[in-house]
């Protein structure tokens, strides 16, 4: 029987140990490659004339003068005169020239006339008096459901109460699929009766029916405790530093070469496939680096059609077509706004009893994201609602752990209110509710408890409001986080030469969370052999296919794929080294550079030695995850977190300062410590900075954002981020439950135990992140806890 | 080219500060490369180069080379096209993050935010230059080992920052490094490994 299965503590050379990322010498040398650095002969610049307004319908577009510019190659009008625009910013005529300079002076020679109409941009507290949305689900809003990723259940009850106004193909069932939409979807869409759209004037408010369980009237007034408060977070931008973009060319008439900034290598070719009228088998992705992605990069965009258009138009030379950093803050995707009022319960001994929320949020056009409000808390009693507001602003796309942050800032912010009001140390009497804290209980116990070690949480934890003297005031604040992260669906071949080298070819890309680190570790650790041994190659779809890197697959989904890629390639040679070694296939191991027999190294063959047994032709072999052929299942889902944040306001100035943040954090089988590590850390920076200073700013006069730049949207920067201390749970008990995931569950809790901190610090709440110097001076003000939005 | 009235110096109300960067550094070109055009401002007789392109000479790490450039390129756009340099990143593009830091002269500039025109006669440095063959620089060491870097993009101007930071501060404090490291962005979160691979390198103490 092949053993797959993650190998014994004692016999893991590489794998949990602290391993330097093999793609750090090329990044920090310069020489890393990003598609942005594209740059052959004769390769030509692309650009986007954008729409300025936030709500318009084209009248007319003039590109004649452009065209005829010298220097200019294709000109394409992508959204032609009659098309209603919804957002600043959306795409209107591509254009291609032999240089950028050229390109601009030719948008500027376009003509493009516009009918303005009113658009809606705020995401402030829906009015009291909107109906709840009863009429059928068009596809519009089914649609927008599975972009917001609304939970399962929500949208098959929308679907059977209210029915549906469209009837869906064939075609549109497979899109669904492939945006994720799980089977049970499916079948309620199959089974949901046809109801007439309704007339009904146009809003931007989506009301949701409200969601009961239990008695939380009954619960509410029977409870020792009751607390309401404001909470939320508003519209923050991914910021990629590579920008989203790629450059095209067409070597023949029914072939494209595509490079891209993408988080698919996998997946592109098929999304080009269809607008483009090539082949999915003809086109070539390719990408070695990519400058950030956190969610935004799963597709190809409207931009890089016409890239590939602008392409095909100038004889299929390459064109590279890059946003600039406006357009990356107007249409490359954004985290939706959530916001809240909520009302929570708890007995005497701090036992939470019921919860009551009234939420609501933007993600553009489409709505909001539905945060899993109360976050994983499983309370007993509970009335909830939401409403999605519809703004003229590009979409939101996934952005690390999707709904996540917000819900931990409305929910562990609403607990540590509910704490402050029975005078109990938050950290008390979240322990005291770890039996509704759902199946990652036990972890987040063991976490608390290191925490507590690392932040000195117990020793130096005060009531609410820092009752030392002077304007400075200081406090702490935790929070909880948890994710899924399963492996997805990952294949390589894995191949050993005869002289020893070993190669692996994967569909696969690294956003920098260390993926190439962890492949190589993974193959290298079980044949025995130095990292420098392995070569991967990666970032091309003509490899075996791997799945998209979002959600946290990544890990879970490349380590398995390897390690059975590698046991079964490691096999084959052992089959062709046994006779000479006398011994049979299964008696051998491959440890420290030799394959020997188990144990006696006096019967042992050099690892380059033995593979010359493997003849003239390399060995190759499918490595596969999921593979229920292949057990064990090499990966798992579900993670626990837990951190805490030491911060200091000046309650003269309302600017908060993080002074320690503490992240204790489980992924199940740790491969590579050190890059696991840095991505906890950047998960906490990341969090500083979105928590403190990130907000996308739109202007209700004109509908665009104020702050498309990075002068104006702030990012923490090295000064801001205090000290930071990182724990990743191993051993018993963690590494038996295989690799899961790491990219999404530490970015969750830091804006929820920021927010609580500066909360401890302060004795009031300061309701909405990003907890901006204005929002905290006027938390301050007399009843500014519950200022209006 | 229809707007060469709007590149005269005069002409300056509503323009955006990269194009006033760009007019400006038409009245500021070097005699050496006079252009075929004068006109007379603020008192004095300007040479006016371009609109079209010109030869702009650049020493880039060490090497003489002569790239036809409109005036109104960047350095950062000239290194990173026609002289196919790219270790320097376009991210803001206005001279926010960093990501474009060469050394000009031995000192930290933001390409971004000079035109290539107007760089002629300095010694430009890019990360290029800081390595030896394949040898990485001690600072680049010290980015690996302390992780200091996830998807790299912002990597290489952290390095060229860092590498001046640390000739004007051999043995920097930890407020130095807060103070002096802040000029460059980071999305990925990798300032507690970079703050570490500049605490280190030098032989300094962790605090």
């Amino acid at each position: 029987m092949t053993q797959y299965s993650w190998p014994d503590p004692a016999l893991r050379p590489l794998l949990g140990k602290k391993i330097d990322r093999v793609d750090g010498p090329s990044k920090s040398s310069g020489r890393a490659k990003y598609t942005y650095d594209y740059n052959p002969q004769g390769l030509l610049a692309g650009k986007i004339l954008r729409c300025p307004y936030a709500h318009a319908k084209i009248t007319s577009i003039d590109t004649g003068a452009a065209e005829k510019m010298p220097g200019v190659k294709a000109v394409e009008v992508i959204q032609g005169p009659g098309t209603e625009i919804f957002w600043a910013g959306d795409e209107i005529v591509g254009v291609s020239a032999v240089d950028e300079g050229t390109c601009e002076d030719a948008m500027r020679a376009i003509k493009v006339e516009y009918e303005i109409l009113p658009h809606f941009v705020s995401d402030a507290e829906p009015p009291k008096n909107i109906a709840t949305d009863t009429g059928p689900v068009s596809k519009d809003d089914f649609e927008d459901m599975l972009d917001n990723q609304v939970p399962d259940e929500q949208v098959i009850s929308a679907i059977e109460k209210r029915g549906i106004s469209f009837k869906p193909t064939e075609k549109d069932y497979a899109s669904y699929k492939g945006m994720g939409a799980d089977p049970s979807i499916i079948t309620a869409l199959e089974k949901a009766k046809y109801v007439e759209a309704e007339n009904k004037p146009k809003s931007p408010y989506k009301k949701t029916a409200t969601q009961t369980t239990g008695t939380p009237d009954k619960a509410f007034t029977s409870a020792a405790a009751v607390s309401e408060g404001l909470y939320g977070a508003s519209c923050i931008v991914h910021s990629c530093l590579e920008t989203h973009g790629s450059a095209i060319e067409w070597p023949g008439e029914k072939e494209m070469i595509v490079h891209i900034s993408t988080q698919n290598v996998s997946g592109i070719a098929a999304q080009m496939a269809e607008p483009l009228s090539v082949p999915a088998s003809n086109i070539n992705v390719l990408q070695q680096n990519v400058g950030g992605g956190f969610g935004s990069k799963f597709s190809v965009d409207r931009w890089d059609v016409t890239t590939a258009k602008l392409s095909k138009k100038a004889s299929g030379k390459p064109v590279k077509n890059m946003l600039d950093r406006k357009a990356e803050f107007e249409v490359a995707g954004m985290r939706p706004s959530a916001f809240a009022r909520v009302k929570i319960a708890a007995d005497k001994d701090g036992k939470i009893t019921a919860w009551e929320s009234r939420s609501w949020g933007t993600g553009g056009v489409g709505g909001g994201g539905t945060p899993p409000l109360p976050y994983i808390f499983e309370i007993p009693n509970q009335r909830k609602q939401n409403t999605a507001i519809s703004t003229n602003q590009g979409s939101a796309r996934a952005w690390r752990a999707p709904n996540h942050p917000q819900a931990a800032v409305i929910t562990m912010g609403a607990i540590e209110d509910l704490a402050a009001k029975l005078k109990m140390d938050p950290y008390d009497l979240m322990l005291a509710n770890m039996d509704i804290a759902g199946p990652r209980a036990q972890t987040y116990k063991e976490e608390f408890a290191i925490a507590d070690q690392l932040m000195g949480w117990k020793k130096n934890w005060h009531q609410r409001g820092d009752t030392a003297p002077g304007d400075i005031k200081r406090g702490m604040g935790l929070s909880m986080h948890t994710w899924g992260g399963r492996g997805h669906n990952s294949n390589c071949d894995f191949t050993i030469h005869p002289d020893g080298s070993v190669e692996i070819k994967m569909g696969t890309q690294d956003l920098g969370t260390g993926a190439r680190t962890i492949i190589t570790i993974v193959a290298a650790d079980a044949l025995g052999i130095p990292m420098e041994n392995v070569t991967l190659l990666y970032g091309n779809n003509k490899y075996p296919p791997s799945g998209g890197s979002g959600g946290s697959t990544t890990s879970g989904g490349v380590t398995a794929s390897t390690r059975r890629g590698a046991v079964n390639a490691r096999d084959r040679l052992f089959a062709k080294a046994a006779p000479s070694l006398k011994a049979q296939p299964e008696e051998l191991e491959a440890h420290a550079g030799r394959v020997q027999v188990k144990g006696d190294p006096s019967r042992s063959l050099s690892w380059k030695e033995a593979c010359a047994k493997i003849g003239a032709v390399p060995l190759t072999v499918r490595g596969q995850n999921p593979n229920k052929d292949e057990p064990p299942d090499l990966t798992n889902s579900g993670v626990g977190g837990v951190q805490m944040a030491d911060v200091s306001v000046d309650t003269e100035t309302g600017i908060v300062r993080v002074n320690k943040m503490v992240a204790v954090q489980d992924c199940g089988l740790v491969v590579d410590v050190k890059t696991a590590e840095s991505q906890v850390y950047g998960a906490l920076i990341m969090g500083i900075s979105y928590a403190l200073y990130e907000e996308k700013i739109l202007d209700p006069v004109t509908g665009r954002v104020l702050n498309p730049n990075l002068e104006f949207y702030r990012l923490a920067g090295l000064s801001d981020i205090g000290d930071l201390k990182v724990h990743m749970m191993t051993g018993k008990g963690y590494d038996e439950r295989g690799v899961i995931g790491l990219a999404e569950p530490p970015v969750v809790s830091p804006g929820a135990a920021i927010s609580n901190a500066v909360a401890n610090a302060i004795g009031v709440r300061v309701p909405f992140l990003p907890l901006t110097p204005d929002r905290v001076l006027e938390a301050l003000e007399p009843g500014g806890a519950n200022a209006s939005v | 080219m229809k707007d060469d009235d709007a590149r005269k110096p005069e002409a300056t109300s509503g323009v955006s500060r990269r194009d006033f960067m760009k007019i400006s550094a038409v009245t500021a070109a070097l005699p050496a490369v006079l252009g075929p055009k004068v006109v007379h401002a603020a008192g004095e007789d300007v040479p006016i180069q371009g609109p079209g392109k010109v030869t702009v000479t650049l020493n880039v790490n060490g090497k003489k080379l002569s790239p036809q450039l409109e005036p109104r390129v960047t350095l950062l756009d000239a290194l990173r096209g026609p002289l196919d340099i790219t270790g320097a990143k376009r991210v803001c593009d206005r001279g926010t993050c960093g990501a474009c830091t060469v050394l000009l002269d031995g000192k930290v500039v933001y390409a971004c935010s000079i035109l290539a025109i107007d760089a002629q006669g300095a010694k430009i440095t890019t990360i290029e230059a800081l390595a030896e063959a394949d040898k990485l620089s001690p600072v680049m060491q010290a980015f690996v080992d302390h992780d200091a870097q996830q998807c790299g993009f912002c990597t290489p101007g952290f390095v060229v920052a860092t590498t001046a930071f640390l000739k004007q501060h051999p043995q920097p404090t930890a407020e130095d490094i807060r103070r002096g490291l802040n000029g460059n962005y980071c999305r990925c979160g990798t300032y507690n490994g970079i703050r570490a691979a500049a605490l280190l390198e030098q032989g300094g103490k962790q605090s």
